[in-house]
């Protein structure tokens, strides 16, 4: 595997219920190049998180994810409203998920920080009424 | 303890079951799904009254064992076709999460 192996998505930003499709190929198709299962497992549930974020908050976006010898990055990027205050926006328990979203079993205020707990460097670009993109790079 | 034996010892009712020999090896309970993800290990069993389809993304992704439906909370059929194409052990049972996992702990 010297040439990267490049995947994208369109999260889809109206169906709630499809969130987490993309993640779930992305799991399945490391699995196909033999990608060691605690890998894989880091890289879609950070992406998971992720995806449902830009669900709830950005009516979608894009997924893309790099796969190279030794590393997964994975870069989302959406313009929604943006993040006003990432410091307090990666603060465990804080959230600004709908009741809807809630009721569902998310808004817990833990996606965000799983992200960059199942990453080994996770880095968020964000204007407020513009968008935000986070990079996530998983090294093995 | 394999997820056949699980439900055998536990009288689990099956609503898919794609590999019974999967090893068990822990458990988590709990319904935010953030907070599962975060916390739960390959190979737990996952105890949960959540049964929207999300909850098949969150196992297949966290690679959880098996799911385990408490107090027979409903779930849709919608629900249970996911769970079987995506491979993911989900079954039922009347009793509350506590007793699930006490009587898992004492098998």
């Amino acid at each position: 595997m010297s040439e990267p192996i490049r995947f994208h998505f369109d999260v889809d930003g109206e169906n709630f219920s499809s969130a987490g499709e993309a993640s779930v190929q992305v799991k399945r198709m490391l699995r196909q190049i033999g990608i060691p299962p605690e890998v894989i497992r880091r890289v879609s549930v950070a992406m998971y998180e992720g995806e449902i974020n830009m669900v709830i908050h950005a009516n979608g976006g894009d997924a893309d994810v790099v796969v190279e010898p030794g590393k997964v990055t994975i870069i989302l990027k959406d313009t929604g409203p943006g993040i006003a205050d990432i410091d307090l926006a990666m603060q465990e328990g804080y959230s600004t998920a709908p009741e809807n979203v809630r009721s569902l079993g998310f808004g817990a205020g833990m996606g965000l920080p799983n992200m960059k707990r199942y990453t080994d460097d996770m880095q968020i670009e964000s204007t407020v009424g513009v968008g935000t993109t986070v990079t996530m790079t998983v090294l093995f | 303890m394999t997820v056949n034996e699980l439900i055998t010892k536990l009288d689990l009712e099956v609503l898919s079951l794609e590999d019974g020999e999967r090893e068990i090896t822990g458990g988590y309970t709990g319904d935010l799904l953030s907070w599962v993800m975060g916390r739960a290990e390959s190979g737990d069993m996952w105890v949960t009254i959540m049964t929207n389809i999300n909850v098949i993304a969150v196992a297949a992704l966290a690679d959880t064992a098996c799911v385990v439906i408490a107090e027979n909370a409903e779930i849709s059929d919608d629900v249970v076709a996911k769970a079987k194409a995506q491979g993911i052990n989900l079954l039922r049972t009347p009793m509350s999460a506590y007793k699930v996992c006490n009587e898992q702990i004492l098998l």
